[in-house]
């Protein structure tokens, strides 16, 4: 099957600042018909055209969906990430042209769930939105704790307190307040499933202590997606292509792929779906692996790479590719 | 297109018929002289006009007698029907892919009216109109996904999708291959597949899960798959085995080619888009030997496809003590001619 999903021609609605470091982008179809039906907790590509190359970032799509009019994504501008969110903020803006993919869902809700206990950090918030207008329209039980740095990096917490006072619990980090998840855990019906999305150590945090209070692994779901460490410069081999590769240093491996004109598969370019997962056939050096796909095992072999996260130092890399 | 209708049984007097239409359009499954299993996926693509693989859902001469079949078997064992409580958006998501690919598809058959949540169904060979409320069970005379599995030939697996795994979740299945989905149902992929011989081994129920857990939106699958049928039965299920079963010992080599059927299973897969969950439509296709020989490249190349199929699929498959009497009555149709490569007659 060829690379990626299934791409949608879109058009740039609107561009709207949410707050000092959040924008939202609105995008239409360019045929005017509607956009695919999704998922709360799915995501879309965005691919950005950025002089020489083309950036390609998952962004979790936070509009209604019900709604088949338009998506929506709010991207959190980071000013020492490799370019994507600062391309978006920056050169984006209504009427562009740009190409999505359809949509991927790797947060799903649980159907079975008796509860859904949402717990968002920051930018993290963006899957919730989508979720909760979906368990909203089918009367699903669920409950949303938030935490920000300070008020006015609030994304979306008036319009959340304003629809759900009862249901939405914003913690500020400014005001030293936590989320006291240790209580919160404990204190769940059986048939809670809980889900979470924020920064790295908040995740670990969630996962570990629902681990450590009993819960069973499959009620405890999360979503990150990496965005490709920068590094040394290195060299590739791509053998069934024949061809000599160099990846940049602001550069991933699948990028670079990419660049070359080679077509590799990809879905979430985040280290979460497996799908670029590729064969390592020679390698004098050392792998450095960032996803979250690979066993420890299987990263130990030195036989397998997830080319959109992960990096190499060393003479030689020699991939099936 | 037009399609003609048939009136037709799939039981007891068996008259089921293919037209040499319907025959010239059939899946012959086999695209070389030998056969073992594959994963054999492809994107499910519009391809080839006429042909099965033309449409979403294939609407063929046997779906008004086939639909009413599948009531006839649902009003004995109304457990071929099920659907687990957190399936029922899923079952939202197939009623609107099939109607509206029908309708899209087939505008001379079906109609659908959509203003807002207020849909109008018109499905004009089964005669059935019906004005109802999307995502409100209530305004439908069965759920969902029954409602409009009583009008969509072939069986329908939903499978839910969590803990990287699928879940037989919900389905419809009134035309099985040996299998039941009320034995089936709430096991996972390796639950349901333990019976199949060698192909664990093979590593191929890895290979395959792993694709369909990747099965996008807007990117459905699909692949074939066949077996072996004594008489053109569509139903033949565990439940009803005591049934159908004896009807195997009454083979000859007088009624072989009226009484045994290859039965070709065209299986597609779809991620639905509402509930993230999977829908495998199971299509079954019939076709008697004396309508299969008459397609020489299919004749030549079946008798060479089942004398060498390992014992092991033969025995799986339900034939391997009638294989004998079928291989020398296929020889007759085999002229040591080379075959070409692919599935179409030639």
């Amino acid at each position: 099957m060829s690379a990626g999903a299934a791409k949608i021609p879109v058009t740039v609605a609107e561009v709207t600042p949410v707050n000092e470091l959040v924008t939202r982008f609105k995008f239409v179809r360019r045929d005017g018909g509607p956009m695919p039906t999704f998922s709360g907790g799915a995501h879309t590509v965005v691919e950005m055209n950025d002089r020489d190359r083309v950036r390609r970032n998952p962004y979790s799509i936070m509009s209604d969906p019900g709604d088949r009019g338009a998506y929506s994504i709010s991207i959190r501008r980071d000013d020492n990430g490799r370019g994507g969110s600062l391309f978006m903020h920056r050169q984006v803006r209504p009427g562009m042209e740009m190409v999505i993919s359809n949509p991927v869902n790797l947060f799903a809700l649980d159907l079975r769930a008796r509860k859904h206990l949402l717990l968002a950090g920051g930018i993290g918030i963006t899957p919730f939105l989508a979720q909760i207008k979906q368990l909203s329209a089918m009367n699903g039980n669920f409950e949303l704790h938030y935490s920000v740095r300070s008020a006015s990096l609030a994304s979306y917490a008036d319009e959340l307190v304003a629809n759900h006072r009862s249901r939405v619990h914003l913690y500020h980090d400014e005001r030293g307040e936590q989320i006291d998840l240790p209580a919160l855990l404990d204190g769940q019906p059986l048939g809670t499933h809980v889900y979470v999305c924020g920064p790295k150590g908040m995740i670990a945090w969630v996962r570990n202590t629902a681990t450590a209070l009993g819960w069973p692994r499959e009620a405890v779901h999360h979503e990150e997606f990496l965005a490709p460490a920068s590094g040394k410069p290195f060299e590739v081999m791509l053998a069934r292509s024949n061809k000599l590769i160099r990846v940049g240093e602001h550069q991933s491996l699948l990028e670079a792929i990419e660049a070359a004109g080679v077509e590799a598969p990809y879905l979430c370019r985040g280290g979460a779906c497996g799908q670029c997962e590729t064969d390592v056939l020679e390698h004098e050096g050392t792998f450095l692996h960032k996803d979250h796909w690979l066993t420890p095992t299987q990263c130990a072999s030195g036989t397998k790479i997830m080319p959109c996260v992960s990096r190499f130092e060393g003479r030689t890399l020699v991939l099936d590719r | 297109m037009t399609v003609i209708f048939k009136e037709e049984t799939f039981h007891d007097d068996f008259t089921f018929r293919n037209s040499p239409e319907a025959v010239k359009r059939f899946p012959f499954p086999f695209p070389e002289d030998s056969y073992m299993y594959s994963v054999n996926l492809e994107p499910h693509k519009s391809y080839r006009p006429g042909s099965v693989y033309e449409r979403t859902f294939d609407v063929d001469e046997h779906y008004v007698s086939e639909m009413r079949d599948r009531a006839r078997v649902l009003a004995e064992d109304p457990l071929r029907c099920q659907s687990l409580p957190h399936m029922t958006l899923a079952g939202w998501d197939l009623l609107e892919l099939i109607m509206t690919s029908k309708a899209e598809e087939y505008p001379e058959l079906f109609e659908l009216h959509r203003d807002g949540a207020k849909w109008h169904w018109i499905n004009r060979p089964l005669g059935i109109e019906q004005k109802f409320t999307f995502l409100d069970e209530t305004t439908l005379p069965y759920g969902p996904m029954e409602y409009i599995t009583r009008q969509t030939q072939g069986d329908f697996a939903v499978l839910d999708q969590r803990d990287e795994n699928l879940w037989m979740d919900a389905g419809m299945v009134t035309t099985q291959a040996d299998w039941s989905l009320d034995f089936d149902i709430g096991m996972n992929f390796f639950e349901w597949h333990a019976p199949v011989p060698k192909a664990h081994e093979m590593g191929i129920f890895q290979r395959a899960l792993k694709f369909l857990l990747n099965v996008q939106q807007g990117s459905p699958a699909r692949r074939l798959n066949w077996t072996m049928t004594v008489n053109p039965l569509l139903d033949t299920s565990p439940e009803n085995y005591h049934k159908w079963g004896v009807m195997k010992k009454d083979l000859t080599l007088e009624n072989m080619g009226q009484m045994m059927h290859l039965r070709v299973e065209l299986q597609t897969f779809f991620r639905l888009p509402r509930s993230n969950a999977l829908v495998f439509p199971i299509r079954c296709y019939l076709i008697k030997l004396d309508e299969l020989v008459t397609v020489p490249k299919w004749a030549r190349r079946f008798h060479r496809v089942i004398r060498d199929l390992p014992a092991e699929l033969a025995t799986y498959k339900g034939f391997v003590t009638n294989r004998p009497k079928i291989v020398e009555w296929l020889s007759k149709y085999d002229d040591g001619a080379p075959t070409s490569p692919g599935i179409w007659a030639d």
